[in-house]
């Protein structure tokens, strides 16, 4: 069993609450152990930084101290929120290079008599964890009920491979790792180069015709390319393209139905747990009708939902995609940015 | 703009103290000085329609010290840190942290344009003040309640919706060490105050 | 006494040159002059001067006429670096009758004047440099140097524009040249393009007669599909070892005829002469004018190597010059001189995410749209989209992909400009495109270049002033491109300071010039040095752009850095001429400074034998003792240094001259001096050095 500290972050006990659920029911059959750090507090997101950057860098400093202290044999720190790793990840980076933020935020922390050591945590995202330590051979092998027919569009949102400023990301627009991750559930992946596209963050609050119109473009691109839905591992992108769906659809005058779940929720699917025990049913624009086609049963959600016939004209236009192309040949792509 | 318009001797005086002043506010390299003006920011970001000034701009702005104008500037507070200018910039220039430096002097001077960015800001800000965690709810239904309280009938099906699936929770979690949290945020205003040469606020 | 005897009683003049400001700007010189006379008087002293330029003509008379007049026997002049002006001093004390060898220099403006701004303190260590120079040259003798013949022969490694036209010269002058290719044929990347900027000569019609008259010329053999696999030996006396790789047919038999491409059923991309666009066979000549007119197998693609059957190729071959069996040869070449033109690699646009190159079809490079705007090429130049057939009706063309920029490569690569606003030129000329031109800053500074800039305006073309942010197919609007399959290029136009999404049909990314992948090998091969890049450092980059550090190889083209052709032409004919110029002295002067092994002292211990990095140490088992070939050695000094005997010496290095440096600096770098004397005004910015 490998065991990591682990940051929970604000959002997974409210918004995100199905982001929690889903992610302790595979943990188990995993072999991983989360240890959340004891009273670990707000990483501020991006709000703090704006009315004073070492406010902000101190207050996540607080959970890299109090991370060094509680590491108890294991130094890596596990975030499941993007938001969260990257202001971890930025705020230890930082520290490391600058020696008058070093000098700064650890004044600030003597306040509690706290400090922390540059480069005693390794900050890392869940996703990659689960497909660089798990491994996807190991995920795969507990697929039960591969989600065949299921067209995902991977949407990873910003902060997981920018800003990077550690370079642990080959690629920082179209990393490939949650495809072949979906891939290994036995999905039908979707190519969707808006996969690392902003969701507007905290725009539905301060400005949102620029928040609505970053939400349409994502959709929008998931819609046309006849996804059944985008699957994220941000609470902030999860709470954005579904939270404010409908309100956006309003905006514009538009229809769009594009539901978006929590990869965790999808490995759980696949692993053949159940849905209710995945948090699957709290999103507002429903996955019920998208997984009631590869067989998956869930409660339908409140509202009737107007039933199209789903996705006829789809499977012609996919073979049609499938030819192979003619004319000059193509430049060779590494397996990795494919 | 009227803020841009200055005398041709007063932009030069400003010129060198304002990057100056961004770049002690900044935490990591500005390297703003070594803009050349690509563009490559501005054709990258995702709100730049809704900016007053493109982020490329913002920095030539800078540069020639209209410190006003770019104090004014919506476009800091359009920048929703994701980040693609920094992966792209050739010149390796940090943008976002840049924009959040240019956010904290327009905030702490008063003189933030978009009043309801800085106010969410605030809003969030002192959530963890009072509960070292954001606290959905309460956030969300202040800050409707104060600047988009016609947005609230359309907005009704999605509140119940997350209120209904459980997604939002009532009761505010206080972290034990709140009180240390707050000494530490009370020290790092001190210390960034001392840095950049001020009086600490109250 | 005469004056190139080494003398129990020296008789030195010390000379301190102003170099107008650079040095008399932070250095008191006249106290330097004055500190001379009074404390190293008792050191052999018996002038000191200063003077203005002492590298002036006034100034080397001063010395001729003191030599003269006053019996000197040793000079020091304490001045710029020897790298600078070494040569001119030791030139005056020869006109002047004495051994070049007892002339100093003590470089009092590199390591004091330039580095130090306290006045006070850099004239300390000017006198203290100043004293370790008169000691030094006090135990200094006559050298002679060492005179070598020079091989005629000359090895040009890379068989491009620039090595062609080096190759050329050399052999037209009637000495003979060894060409080497890594690909089967010469002609470089020039071969590959259609056009050339900004006079729009059809590159085909300028190369191939240069092609043609190299592969015939008497005095040059070529060594095409070959590579450069060892050199050893020192200027003028190079021995080299080619590695031909197997052609698998027998060139003396082989007509190219062309029957064996035509019949070979194994078609592949070909990646380099196509550019990844085109399609070539497993046995092929990469294009109709290729020199050599024969083909090469390529066994990784070949059905014969990979299965065992086929032999299409020898079945059908007319004259039977088909050899499956053929082996590499190596062969060992001896020449005097080499000159490096191993040409550059354009950037890989893969690199770049945000472009698309590889996962959005109609995103070309600049390579792949060379090759399809050729006549010659594999659309017969149609300019078309990747289906190959649809004609673009809106083209981009992006500049500095790869260049300018921190995150890949932070030079300029020159030529992109160019060769963007050519192909904006060209997509006009064969199609009715709509053509746009995303850039920084248009860079058109050569010969009739500005001029293009302005004519392809006129032509129509769209500049828009911004560095392309992205290239998508996502579009954001249904109706934001006409026609399903449009690529949308999202930029900032910074001149009306507004993002734009422009739909077009075909990107054309002008990718910029990277050296060569192995050019660090090539590097540590020759024994020169390339910067971290990997560009061939020049011995001067103003005055001595085609020499680099090692004596006897020179450099050409773009192994130098991003060029075009006329440059790169110009370059492969200054090597050229710094060779001619050479192997017509017939034989070279060499620096006397070399290690010297005492026999009597040398045990025998062989410690020094595998450390020559020149291989010029040879151990002679009968006498027991280690040798040095002098011709070979260059003086670096890594055995003296490991003799446990102390058997070996160098001469111009020997411990006398070292021990007697270190002792004047050490005897007159006191604080005390320093601390006596008051401080001085802010030193100037160096002026620019006189010639």
């Amino acid at each position: 069993m490998s065991s990591y500290l682990y940051y929970p972050g604000c959002s997974l006990s409210g918004s995100a609450r199905a982001y929690a659920e889903s992610l302790a029911a595979i943990l188990a059959p995993l072999g991983v152990e989360l240890r959340e750090i004891d009273d670990w507090n707000c990483c501020g997101a991006t709000e703090y930084l704006t009315l004073s950057p070492l406010g902000g860098y101190a207050l996540i400093g607080r959970n890299l101290a109090l991370a060094e202290s509680q590491r108890n044999g294991t130094s890596t720190l596990v975030a499941p929120c993007s938001a969260c790793y990257a202001n971890l990840a930025k705020t230890d980076r930082f520290v490391r290079e600058s020696q008058t933020l070093r000098e700064q935020l650890n004044g600030a922390l003597a306040a509690d008599g706290l400090q922390y050591t540059p480069g005693s945590i390794t900050v890392r995202h869940l996703l990659e964890v689960l497909i660089e330590d798990v491994g996807l051979d190991e995920l795969q092998r507990h697929v039960t009920r591969p989600l065949h027919g299921l067209r995902v569009a991977p949407y990873l949102g910003c902060l997981v491979s920018r800003p990077d400023y550690d370079r642990r990301w080959a690629q920082h627009e179209q990393p490939h790792a949650l495809d072949r991750l979906m891939a290994a559930l036995g999905a039908e992946v979707v190519d969707y180069p808006l996969r690392t596209s902003c969701c507007g963050g905290h725009m539905t609050q301060i400005s949102p015709d620029t928040g609505f119109e970053m939400i349409r473009r994502l959709v929008d691109a998931a819609d046309r390319r006849e996804a059944d839905l985008l699957v994220t591992v941000c609470p902030m992108c999860q709470m954005n393209i579904d939270a404010y769906q409908s309100e956006m659809n309003h905006h514009f005058r538009t229809d769009y139905h594009v539901p978006i779940l929590f990869f965790t929720q999808l490995i759980g699917l696949a692993f053949g747990l159940e849905p209710k025990v995945l948090g699957i049913g709290t999103e507002i624009v429903s996955a019920h009708r998208a997984l009631g086609r590869i067989g998956i049963a869930v409660p339908p959600p409140a509202e009737v939902e107007v039933e199209v016939p789903a996705g006829q004209a789809a499977p012609a236009a996919r073979e049609a995609r499938a030819k192979r192309p003619k004319g000059l040949p193509m430049p060779r792509l590494d397996e990795d940015e494919r | 703009m009227p803020s841009a318009v200055r005398t041709p001797g007063q932009g030069a005086a400003l010129d060198r103290r304002f990057v100056d002043e961004i770049r002690a506010t900044t935490v990591g390299e500005t390297r703003l000085e070594t803009c050349i003006q690509c563009g490559t920011c501005g054709g990258s970001c995702p709100s730049a329609a809704d900016m007053d000034h493109t982020p490329r701009m913002l920095f030539a702005m800078a540069r020639a010290g209209l410190r006003d104008g770019v104090l004014r500037s919506n476009t800091p507070w359009m920048c929703v840190s994701c980040y693609f200018c920094s992966v792209r910039c050739p010149q390796e220039i940090h943008i976002p942290d840049v924009m959040y430096a240019i956010k904290s002097i327009a905030t702490r001077e008063g003189i933030a344009p978009e009043s309801i960015g800085a106010d969410f800001s605030r809003t969030f800000v002192s959530n963890i003040h009072h509960y070292g965690r954001s606290y959905e709810v309460g956030l969300v239904a202040r800050h409707y309640l104060r600047h988009y309280a016609l947005r609230l009938p359309g907005m009704a099906p999605m509140g119940i919706g997350m209120v209904t699936k459980g997604r939002m929770g009532f009761i505010p979690h206080k972290i034990r060490g709140i009180a240390g949290l707050r000494a530490i945020l009370a020290r790092a205003g001190e210390l960034e105050a001392a840095a950049q040469g001020r009086k600490a606020p109250a | 006494m005469t004056p190139n005897e080494p003398a129990d009683s020296p008789r030195v003049g010390v000379y301190v040159c102003h170099c107008g400001t650079n040095i008399a700007g932070t250095v008191d010189v006249a106290a330097v002059r004055d500190w001379a006379m009074e404390r190293l008087g008792p050191h052999g002293v018996v002038v000191s001067r200063d003077y203005p330029f002492m590298c002036s003509s006034l100034g080397q008379e001063l010395i001729e006429d003191d030599i003269r007049e006053l019996g000197l026997n040793r000079v020091v002049v304490a001045a710029c670096s020897p790298h600078m002006h070494e040569k001119t001093f030791r030139g005056a004390c020869e006109r002047a009758g004495l051994n070049p060898y007892l002339c100093e220099l003590v470089s009092i403006r590199e390591q004091v004047s330039w580095v130090h701004t306290d006045k006070v303190a850099a004239t300390a260590k000017a006198e203290a440099l100043l004293a370790g120079g008169v000691l030094r040259v006090r135990e200094q003798v006559p050298l002679e140097p060492m005179r070598v013949p020079i091989n005629e022969a000359t090895l040009v490694v890379g068989g491009g524009i620039a090595g062609i036209t080096a190759a050329l010269e050399i052999a037209d002058a009637g000495f003979p040249v060894h060409l080497v290719e890594r690909e089967p044929s010469i002609g470089g990347h020039m071969a590959q393009f259609d056009k050339t900027f900004p006079t729009l000569d059809c590159a085909a019609c300028i190369l191939t007669p240069k092609m043609v008259t190299a592969g015939s010329h008497p005095n040059i053999t070529l060594h095409t599909w070959s590579e450069v696999t060892d050199v050893a030996g020192y200027v003028g006396n190079f021995t080299v070892k080619v590695l031909h790789r197997p052609r698998y047919l027998d060139t003396d038999l082989c007509t190219g005829c062309g029957i064996c491409q035509e019949k070979c059923p194994a078609k592949v991309v070909d990646p380099v002469f196509e550019a990844g666009i085109g399609y070539r066979k497993a046995i092929y000549r990469p294009f109709p004018q290729a020199v050599p007119k024969f083909p090469v197998l390529d066994p990784d693609n070949c059905i014969y190597f990979e299965r065992g059957t086929c032999r299409a190729c020898e079945k059908l071959c007319p004259t039977g010059a088909i050899r499956l069996d053929q082996q590499p040869e190596e062969v060992t070449l001896q020449v005097g001189n080499i000159v490096l033109a191993t040409g550059f690699e354009a950037f890989d646009a893969r690199r770049v995410e945000a472009y698309g190159y590889g996962r959005l079809a109609n995103v070309f490079t600049s390579l792949e749209f060379e090759r399809m705007s050729n006549a010659s090429g594999p659309t017969g130049g149609q300019i078309v989209l990747r289906d190959g057939v649809t004609e673009p009706k809106t083209v981009a063309i992006v500049h500095c992909v790869g260049s300018r920029d921190r995150n890949y490569n932070k030079y300029c690569s020159a030529i992109c400009c160019m060769q963007s606003m050519k192909f904006a030129h060209l997509v006009r000329e064969h199609t009715d495109a709509t053509v746009y031109e995303f850039y920084i800053d248009i860079r058109a500074p050569g010969k009739a270049f500005d001029e293009f800039y302005q004519r392809v305006q006129d032509e129509g073309t769209i500049f828009i002033r911004g560095r392309v942010a992205e290239v998508t197919d996502v579009l954001r609007m249904p109706d934001e491109a006409a026609e399903d399959g449009r690529l949308i290029v999202q930029v900032e136009d910074t001149l009306a300071g507004l993002q734009r999404r422009i739909p077009v049909d075909m990107v054309v990314l002008s990718v910029g010039l990277e050296p060569q992948a192995d050019a660090h090998e090539v590097a540590r091969r020759f024994g020169i040095t390339c910067s971290s890049e990997g560009w061939v450092i020049e011995r001067h980059p103003k005055l001595d752009p085609v020499a680099t550090m090692t004596e006897g190889v020179f450099a050409a083209g773009c192994a130098l850095g991003p060029r075009d052709i006329p440059a790169s032409v110009a370059s492969g004919a200054a090597a050229a001429a710094r060779i001619l110029g050479r192997i017509q002295q017939r034989e070279l002067a060499l620096e006397p400074i070399r290690a010297v092994i005492d026999a009597e002292r040398c045990s025998g211990c062989r410690i020094c034998n595998d450390l020559c990095p020149f291989s010029a140490i040879t151990f002679d088992a009968v006498q027991a003792v280690t040798e040095v070939n002098p011709a070979l050695c260059q003086g670096c000094g890594v055995c003296i240094a490991a003799c446990p005997a102390g058997a070996i010496a160098g001469t111009g290095f020997s411990d006398a001259q070292i021990l007697g440096q270190i002792e004047g600096i050490l005897m007159f770098s006191g604080a005390a001096d320093v601390g006596a004397r008051t401080a001085s005004p802010e030193p100037k910015a160096p002026e620019a050095v006189p010639a």
